[in-house]
């Protein structure tokens, strides 16, 4: 099998038809005649994190909030590591792009006043079942917006510092696609997959986030020299045993606490309110033999059930599946909880690109938004529509006074090449899910995953360290036997690029900042005198080199 | 964590196999969708409540607490009806109407 070149030309190129990439060309559409193509590895009607809907909006400016609360929360979630330009600018945008998703069709839940009706400080409640199709059918209204689905994008086209482009392929034909662009917004999402799953078996994909992100967005950047930060602020989530289904519907929504095997409240043992705390408390009350650890939902009503059953259809039906196959609803019987394994995930902590005011990368013409960007975690599903109108407006500004780039043919066929190799030859020792497997034991083993409770040291990173980069040669060696093992060769390879700038990232933070999502046993402390800024990195001649970079303030206008 | 294809039913139609997020399910040699990749599945239902045909069973895998129910839908205007089928074959039906917000 050998792919062929189509050459493909664009304005602007979207890589990622999820959250923020749909939310993107919708803007863009409305408001410039800019030609746009969205690349898209599935269909964009049910791609991504939001494939089986959203249960809530959790990030919204409820009534007596204000974008400086909303500020204000995400700093102190996140210990004080925040851009706090990105966080505001996002905040104040959080109402109007939410007012936008129910032009489209949205059903959000109002009060007698016909206000939103809210569900704590920052949450509205929907019917988010159809959120994904929703947004797809207003990107097929809009004009100018062309739709490639079923195309990975490898990696970018990049000439002294600027982007021209990027390099795909198709599922169905055997095409490379080489796509010239004025500029390109990335929005592919985080990273799944990186570390042994909680049901490393059959289920292996019953994880918390789409599986099918497999971080590359973050490693085309990578190898183009694009400066990342935040990536040691990995994202543990705290869900339902073995459904790995949200547990904020209970815990928020119905205000179940968190209680040990004892019946013991424990989460405020362990300091305030946070994130990384209710994850961190559950994994300390397991290890001193108090777990399992449960919500305490004994005792609410049937009609609470009930909603609970309806919720959880409309977001995670495995749970409602669970609880009627075994007889015992959440009203007779606490849900039993459990942390994931450590996920890349900029939408929740501060992991990815580095990114000017604007959603500027350090490439001229990159933008990135959702949860490919950093420096602003708790940007949830608004939070990424937001950022993906920011970035769709700086591309429309850019380009314009850019030209279009046409692609050396030699450069192409280099590429081709070096993609049909993977096609051709004859099949090795090791199979792709082999290599992957091996991936996310080092990973669980010496880089702090759940059977390390999330622990590491400097020791153990540097075994992991020489692991991955042994990986990553045999990977290369890899061979397909059609399109579709083809992406999952690129999936695998991506992620082994993300692991390696996470390891070297996880090893310069000289304090724990976040407990379970960076608890570095050689630094057990906070250490705000040294560690206030950011770890932020760049590949150069195949290493990973660390910058480290100072906060930015609410109202500056960071620029590279 | 996956889902099982009941070929009688399939009519090949192929909307299940657009929607995945995976791009898991492929046509066999006998024009009818197969899941290739079982253990990738991510259980997002999609292509359960795309299917017309009741050809698409939702199920838990045994290493998750499955234990032989399984759950496929029906579109009936704006109502989407879930149904939860047990191992004896007794069915319960829980309907969500797209227009309301949930509780939570």
């Amino acid at each position: 099998m050998e792919l062929e070149i189509t050459n493909l030309e664009t304005d602007i190129l979207i890589i990622g038809g999820g959250t923020a990439g749909c939310f993107a060309a919708i803007t863009i559409s409305e408001n410039a005649a800019a030609r746009v193509i969205i690349a898209e590895k599935a269909n964009i009607k049910r791609s991504g994190c939001l494939a089986a809907g959203v249960n809530a909006l959790n990030a919204y400016i409820v009534k007596g909030q204000t974008p400086e609360s909303y500020l204000a929360y995400v700093k102190n979630d996140a210990e004080g590591v925040v851009r706090e330009d990105l966080v505001y600018t996002i905040a104040q945008r959080l109402n109007k792009v939410t007012e936008k998703m129910e032009s489209l069709g949205l059903v959000i839940q109002k009060d007698e006043r016909g206000e939103y009706a809210a569900r704590g400080n920052r949450n509205i409640k929907i019917n988010g079942e159809n959120i994904k199709p929703i947004l797809a059918k207003a990107v097929e209204k809009s004009p100018y917006v062309t739709v490639l689905n079923r195309v990975t994008i490898i990696d970018y086209i990049v000439k002294e510092g600027r982007i021209l482009g990027a390099y795909g392929f198709s599922l169905d034909k055997n095409i490379l696609y080489v796509i010239s662009a004025k500029a390109i917004i990335c929005t592919t999402g985080g990273a799944a997959g990186l570390y042994k799953p909680n049901n490393p078996g059959f289920s292996k994909h019953k994880m918390w986030y789409c599986p099918f992100n497999t971080g590359a967005g973050y490693a085309m950047g990578i190898r183009a020299g694009a400066e990342m930060t935040t990536f040691e602020m990995r994202f543990i989530a705290l869900r339902c045993k073995d459904t790995i289904a949200p547990t904020g519907t209970i815990a928020q929504g119905l205000g179940a606490p968190q209680i040990n095997s004892l019946g013991e409240e424990y989460e405020r043992n362990y300091g305030a309110s946070k994130t990384s705390i209710r994850m961190y408390s559950t994994v300390m009350e397991n290890k001193s033999g108090k777990g399992p650890c449960y919500l305490k939902t004994q005792g609410t009503t049937k009609k609470e059930e009930e909603n609970l059953y309806k919720a959880y259809l409309n977001m995670a039906p495995a749970q409602t599946l669970r609880w009627l196959e075994n007889g015992k609803g959440p009203a007779t019987e606490n849900v039993e909880i459990e942390g994931t394994e450590p996920y890349i995930v900029g939408g929740h902590t501060g992991s990815g690109y580095w990114v000017d005011t604007k959603r500027g990368t350090t490439i001229a013409g990159l933008y990135a938004a959702g949860d490919v960007a950093g420096g602003s975690p708790q940007k949830y599903v608004t939070g990424c529509f937001a950022e993906g109108e920011i970035a769709a407006f700086s591309a429309v500004h850019y380009i314009q006074d850019i030209g279009q780039v046409s692609i050396p043919a030699e450069e192409q066929k280099a590429r081709l090449a070096s993609v049909n190799a993977f096609l051709q030859g004859e099949v090795g020792l090791y199979s792709i899910e082999e290599i992957e497997e091996a991936m996310q034991k080092i990973m669980d083993e010496y880089a702090g995953g759940i059977s390390s409770g999330y622990v590491f040291n400097n020791s153990k990173l540097q075994v992991a360290t020489r692991r991955i980069e042994e990986l990553l040669v045999v990977a290369y060696q890899l061979k397909a036997k059609d399109l579709h093992e083809l992406m999952l060769i690129y999936e695998v390879i991506d992620r082994l690029y993300v692991c390696q700038t996470l390891i070297k990232h996880l090893a310069t933070r000289q304090e724990t900042r976040w407990h379970s999502f960076q608890e570095n046993a050689d630094y057990p402390n906070k250490d705000d005198k040294n560690w206030l800024k950011f770890v932020n990195s760049r590949l150069e001649n195949g290493e990973v080199t660390i910058l480290l970079r100072e906060l930015v303030k609410k109202d500056d206008n960071y620029e590279h | 964590m996956s889902i099982k294809m009941d070929s009688e039913k399939c009519t090949g139609c192929g909307k299940c196999r657009v929607v995945c997020p995976g791009s898991l399910l492929y046509k066999n040699s006998g024009g009818k969708t197969e899941i290739r990749y079982p253990k990738e599945c991510w259980g997002c239902t999609s292509c359960v409540k795309e299917c017309n045909h009741n050809a698409i069973r939702y199920y838990l895998g045994a290493d998750v607490g499955g234990k032989g129910s399984s759950l496929y839908t029906k579109v009936e205007g704006e109502l989407l009806h879930w149904m939860i089928v047990s191992p004896d074959g007794s069915e319960r039906k829980i309907t969500i109407d797209k227009n309301e917000a949930n509780a939570y």
